[in-house]
């Protein structure tokens, strides 16, 4: 099979399916060997079970013969970050703490693409327990970037921009808590969504900061991102931070002609002295092309972003703290062998089952909590929260989108910056206000560095404003026309 | 648990001099630590204590905080009771089992 | 020198709920280990907790029966520590923003006995708040074993002022808590199940003074004479370290129910470092006026309340209202009761409390005995006190309890025959006029056929006959027993007595 057929669009494929030009069975088959013959190099996957995706292809196929399809997603190989829970599937976060864990039951982002025919395709690689700007805290494999296989996808869902970049599924799901979605997608040169918070269930998210995930997809263009994001938004009673509003079908919405009229605000505070030369360039290029194609471009402030690293880093490692000591060694994780009372069982399986980072954020995350801090630390970061939702607020007053960086630097080498935490947190500047804020925010590509790096730019919206705002995203994509350039495996 | 309640203070002046103890920390988090893990992260976690001191420089005076992304509230379910899970997957992945039940290391009343 | 003790309770009550307090899978009191979960109870990676708004209801409930302020927000926090009974390692409860803040409970000490009103006040209480209960573990020789049913039930904790200064007040306070909860129908508070349960803290003083001593906590007490006994010893042995100058350590210490004593507990070093802060996967709740009217309009009366109107308003004896108002059915069924015949409250209750309070615990008695193998659980779980308590499956319904005391009152039939009939009505629910029918066991009015049973009875005791004639009064009553023995107990007994004077002048 042609490298084509990897990186055609879900519509392309969905169209193929109808037209019997290729059978379900046949994409999962393509995409299967395609994993087999690119991953040794990329290491998206942490794992894969042929079998289970062969049936659900066969079925899917089954289904289309009679004329019985369930969407444009019906017989799409899709990959799923090894965060989200399937029923019967592996679910390790990346973690040494659940290398043999398998998960009883489906959460609801995962059942509702099910639910639309979606074939699962492949557990894929992260930071553990989403941990991370570089997929290097994974306790099992180490992802590259597929544009350059020296340097980092990003993170935490390096596999999964990874695998869609590399042509190793047609779209993957992933989970953002601070940029975890957006930084790989820029990082990768595809499309990342962070959603609104409320949009997309949580429910079988393996949490890592409560107040701040987010599921999202990844895909190589706006509109297959749409598709995917559709399929997996809405109100769900098991999890009591969704909102319950109704969802538009945001594929159908997108128009060329999205941007003319509307005003994006450019934030000074993210074109800072961190910021590389080409990024900048190549993000104020993407603003220009905005403007002719009918944009209103007007400089603003979100005068607290400086602050967003520390408030960010203690509310995600306070929450974090207390959502992992669930994994202790009691009920269905590793448990040391060493242990002979209840107390080292805790401290040896935790010691044991936790890799590096992890263990850093649960420290630090307990220590803000702990008694006497804190009032000066989480009560404090909690109300300049307060302060970052509203320097939003009143920025949307007189904008319809954020137009910034997603990451002020392209893709590092990898081992670069992992015996400096408090750099490689630094890097996450552009994308964590969104997640404080609870705004969804999209990556998508703007141009590669001379190296040949992709570069992304990122699109802010107002809270549930994704249909508008994937409508903007869609008018610049189609414009700048760079969704056809992939990497050479 | 009362007297806990009474710890709440205002404690902004701690933030600033106080070095972290690690050996309290980790074990509020029950993790264990080697001597090595102990230095490596002592130094890194004062790093990153020292540039949250940023924080301490904003007026909050009269900000509510936000302890979620958005502000709504009651939302709930109504008292209808579901079937439960099987055994069988309740004890897929337990380290250890008898009689149904996961076994621990003898529990006396303080773990 | 004399000591006041002062004493406070921290009492936890699983709720009453369909499901459990964040997660929708059922609570059954003893089934088998681990059959009533599901993936939140288990703490996988992924679930989320949402509010059981019946649990919230309940809670709110029992504050406004109690007189407690329900603030307008409420929240839930996480509260961190490590257990293997807890799945997250965390509880979800509430830290700053309970339910329901202040309030009181009314409690009644014993009287001077059975038949007069003991001394009535208030107990303050601090807060009312709502919060999920652990699992169980269960201790072997060389390990433990875990079995989370009971984790994620909704439990309510009732926080006392330091109010209470013997094990008989705090001994009240449960009782009133108890019968306040379960009149409601929030709880069945049963101890035994586990269903209530409390932590007690003992603290002495010098009497008159007004500062608190140094603070003693006993844990998880779980009967209410296991409460009195526990904290008479703790008295006495805090008395004993004043009186010796031994100093008392605020610490928690375990009532050993065999040895009869408390035992300091192992001290946890970081124990009270729970790191509490709002749970981010709950949303706030707001509590609307409209929901605290709805609430309001259904509120049960207070028992001591119906207690009061029960004495005032049919006069009835304080020691049958105080059978009947600690328990809901006898209360409701007392009323319906009433409904069906009104004109002698007294004779209604008394049956009640005499009769049929009888024969329920005779027939329970009778199940027990087939029972009792199959409903004992062979490991740690106590026998159930096995009462049979008054609810659907009695026969006897109040209306034919009325309908009894009703034909009593017309004189059909004798107080004596009643007993019969009402042990008839409540083995086969017949109605009164029904086994009377049937039984022929009308009262016999006759005054013709009276008048020969009486004859009868006079010409076979001529000595008590002549005893009266001299003069004897009361030697005439020794007729009564022939009589009514003639007449298969049916003679009417106003009538007797005339018809024998009669006959003998």
């Amino acid at each position: 099979m042609s490298e084509e057929i990897f990186y055609k669009s879900v519509s392309e494929l969905d169209a193929m399916l109808d037209a019997k030009q290729i059978s379900a069975s046949e994409l999962a088959t393509a995409y299967i060997e395609r994993t087999k013959a690119v991953d040794d190099k990329v290491g998206a996957f942490l794992s894969y079970d042929e079998s289970s995706t062969m049936a659900s292809a066969k079925a899917s196929d089954e289904r289309r013969s009679k004329g019985e399809k369930l969407s444009a997603l019906d017989g799409i190989p899709v990959g799923l970050k090894d965060v989200i829970a399937v029923r019967g599937q592996k679910l390790t976060c990346a973690s040494k703490m659940l290398e043999n864990y398998v998960s009883p039951y489906t959460g609801t982002a995962a059942r509702k693409l099910q639910e639309a025919g979606a074939v699962f395709w492949g557990r894929l690689n992260m930071d553990e327990f989403a941990m991370g700007s570089s997929c290097e805290n994974s306790a099992f494999v180490k992802t590259r970037n597929p544009w350059d296989l020296e340097r980092i996808p990003g993170g935490s869902s390096g596999g999964s921009a990874a695998a869609v970049a590399a042509g190793e599924c047609v779209v993957s799901l992933g989970s953002d808590t601070g940029g975890s979605i957006r930084q790989p997608a820029s990082l990768c040169g595809i499309v990342g969504v962070k959603p609104t918070y409320g949009l997309v269930s949580r429910f079988g998210l393996a949490a890592f900061a409560s107040s701040l995930d987010q599921i999202g997809p990844f895909a190589r263009n706006i509109t297959d991102a749409s598709i995917l994001l559709k399929t997996i938004a809405g109100y769900d009673n098991l999890d009591s931070t969704s909102i319950n509003i109704n969802i538009p079908d945001y594929s159908a919405g997108l128009r060329k002609d999205s941007l003319k009229g509307k005003t994006l605000g450019v934030p000074k505070e993210y074109f800072g002295e961190g910021v590389d030369a080409e990024v900048r360039k190549s993000v104020e290029d993407a603003i220009a092309l905005c403007k002719s194609l009918g944009a209103e471009v007007k400089e603003i402030s979100l005068p607290h972003t400086d602050l967003a690293i520390p408030v960010y880093y203690i509310i995600a490692t306070a929450e974090a703290s207390s959502n992992l000591a669930r994994y202790d060694g009691v009920r269905y994780t590793h448990r040391s062998k060493d242990a002979d009372d209840v107390l080292s069982l805790y401290f040896k399986s935790r010691a044991e089952g936790f890799g590096e980072e992890v263990k850093r954020r649960i420290i630090l995350g307990s220590y803000v909590l702990s008694s006497g801090y804190y009032d000066a630390y989480y009560l404090r970061a909690q109300k300049v929260r307060t302060l970052i939702r509203k320097d939003f607020e009143d920025a949307f007053q007189s904008v319809d989108a954020i137009i910034t960086p997603t990451s002020p630097t392209t893709a590092f080498k990898i081992g670069e910056k992992t015996d400096d935490p408090l750099a490689m947190y630094l890097s996450d500047i552009c994308t964590i206000n969104v997640n404080l804020a609870g705004l969804p925010g999209i990556s998508l590509p703007c141009g590669f560095t001379q190296a040949g790096l992709p570069i992304g730019v990122q699109l802010i919206g107002k809270a549930f404003g994704e249909a508008e705002l994937l409508s903007m995203a869609y008018a610049y994509e189609q414009e700048a026309g760079l969704f056809n350039k992939h990497p050479n495996l | 648990m009362l007297e806990t309640m009474l710890l709440f203070c205002d404690c902004f002046l701690i933030m600033s001099d106080k070095t972290i103890d690690i050996d309290y920390v980790a074990k509020l988090a029950r993790i264990e630590l080697t001597d090595e893990e102990r230095v490596k992260y002592s130094a890194q976690l004062e790093q990153i204590l020292d540039y949250f001191k940023k924080l301490s420089a904003v007026d909050v005076e009269g900000v509510e905080p936000s302890a979620h992304a958005h502000s709504i509230y009651n939302v709930w379910r109504e008292d209808v009771p579901t079937a439960g899970m099987s055994i069988d997957d309740a004890l897929l992945n337990a380290p250890a089992k008898r009689e149904n039940q996961i076994v621990v290391p003898k529990v006396v009343d303080d773990a | 020198m004399e000591y006041e003790a002062v004493i406070g309770l921290e009492t936890h009550v699983q709720l009453k709920t369909n499901s459990k307090m964040f997660t929708s899978v059922a609570y059954k009191f003893a089934e088998a280990p681990n059959t009533l979960t599901d993936p939140v109870v288990w703490a996988l990676p992924g679930v989320l907790p949402v509010l059981n708004y019946s649990a919230i209801r309940k809670t709110i409930e029992l504050g406004l029966m109690l007189g407690c302020e329900i603030p307008e927000i409420t929240k839930w926090d996480r509260k961190n520590y490590f257990y293997p009974d807890s799945p997250k390692n965390y509880q979800l409860s509430q830290y700053d923003q309970p339910l329901c803040l202040g309030g009181g409970v009314e409690i009644e000490m014993e009287g001077a006995n059975g038949s007069e009103m003991g001394a009535h006040r208030i107990v303050k209480l601090t807060r009312i708040h709502l919060e999920e209960d652990v699992g169980k573990l269960t201790h072997c020789a060389h390990d433990s074993l875990v079995d989370y049913n009971r984790a994620g039930t909704p439990l309510m904790e009732i926080v006392s002022e330091p109010d209470m200064h013997s094990a008989d007040e705090v001994f009240a306070y449960l009782t009133s808590l108890k019968n306040t909860i379960s009149f409601a129908g929030l709880s069945d508070c049963d101890m035994e199940k586990g269903q209530m349960r409390c932590d007690v803290n003992v603290s002495l003083r010098p009497k008159g003074s007004d500062k608190l001593g140094v603070k003693v906590e006993m844990k998880n007490i779980n009967s209410t004479s296991n409460v009195r006994n526990c904290i008479n010893y703790e008295i006495k042995r805090q008395k004993e370290c004043l009186e010796t100058g031994t100093p008392i350590v605020q610490e928690t210490r375990r009532w050993d129910a065999v040895l009869g004593i408390t035992q300091s507990m192992r001290n946890k070093e970081d124990a009270h470092d729970y790191r509490y802060f709002p749970e981010p996967d709950l949303m706030p709740v707001k509590i609307s006026k409209e929901l605290l009217d709805s609430i309001k309009a259904n509120l049960i009366e207070m028992p001591f309340d119906r207690q009061r109107r029960y004495m005032s308003d049919y006069s009835l004896p304080y020691s049958v209202t105080s059978v009947m108002c600690h328990d809901r059915q006898l209360c409701e069924y007392f009323e319906k009761s009433l409904k069906a015949y009104d004109k002698n409250p007294k004779a209604t209750a008394n049956m009640l409390v005499n009769d049929l309070l009888r024969e329920l615990s005779a027939s329970s008695d009778e199940e027990t005995q087939d029972d009792l193998v199959s409903s004992f659980d062979a490991d740690a779980e106590k026998p159930v006190e096995n009462k049979r308590r008054l609810d659907d499956s009695c026969l006897l319904t109040p209306e034919n309890l009325a309908g009894l005391v009703k034909i009593i009152d017309d004189g059909a039939i004798s107080k004596q025959i009643a007993k019969e009939v009402f042990v008839e009505m409540f083995n086969t629910g017949k109605t009164a006029e029904a086994i009377v029918e049937e039984k022929g066991l009308k009262q016999n009015s006759d005054s013709n056929e009276l008048e020969a049973f009486c004859q009868a009875a006079i010409d076979a005791n001529p000595k008590a006959v002549g005893e009266y004639k001299a003069g004897n009064e009361k030697a005439i009553n020794a007729l009564i027993g022939p009589v009514m023995k003639a007449s298969k107990g049916k003679a009417n007994p106003g009538m007797l007595l005339g018809i024998l004077k009669k006959l003998i002048k």
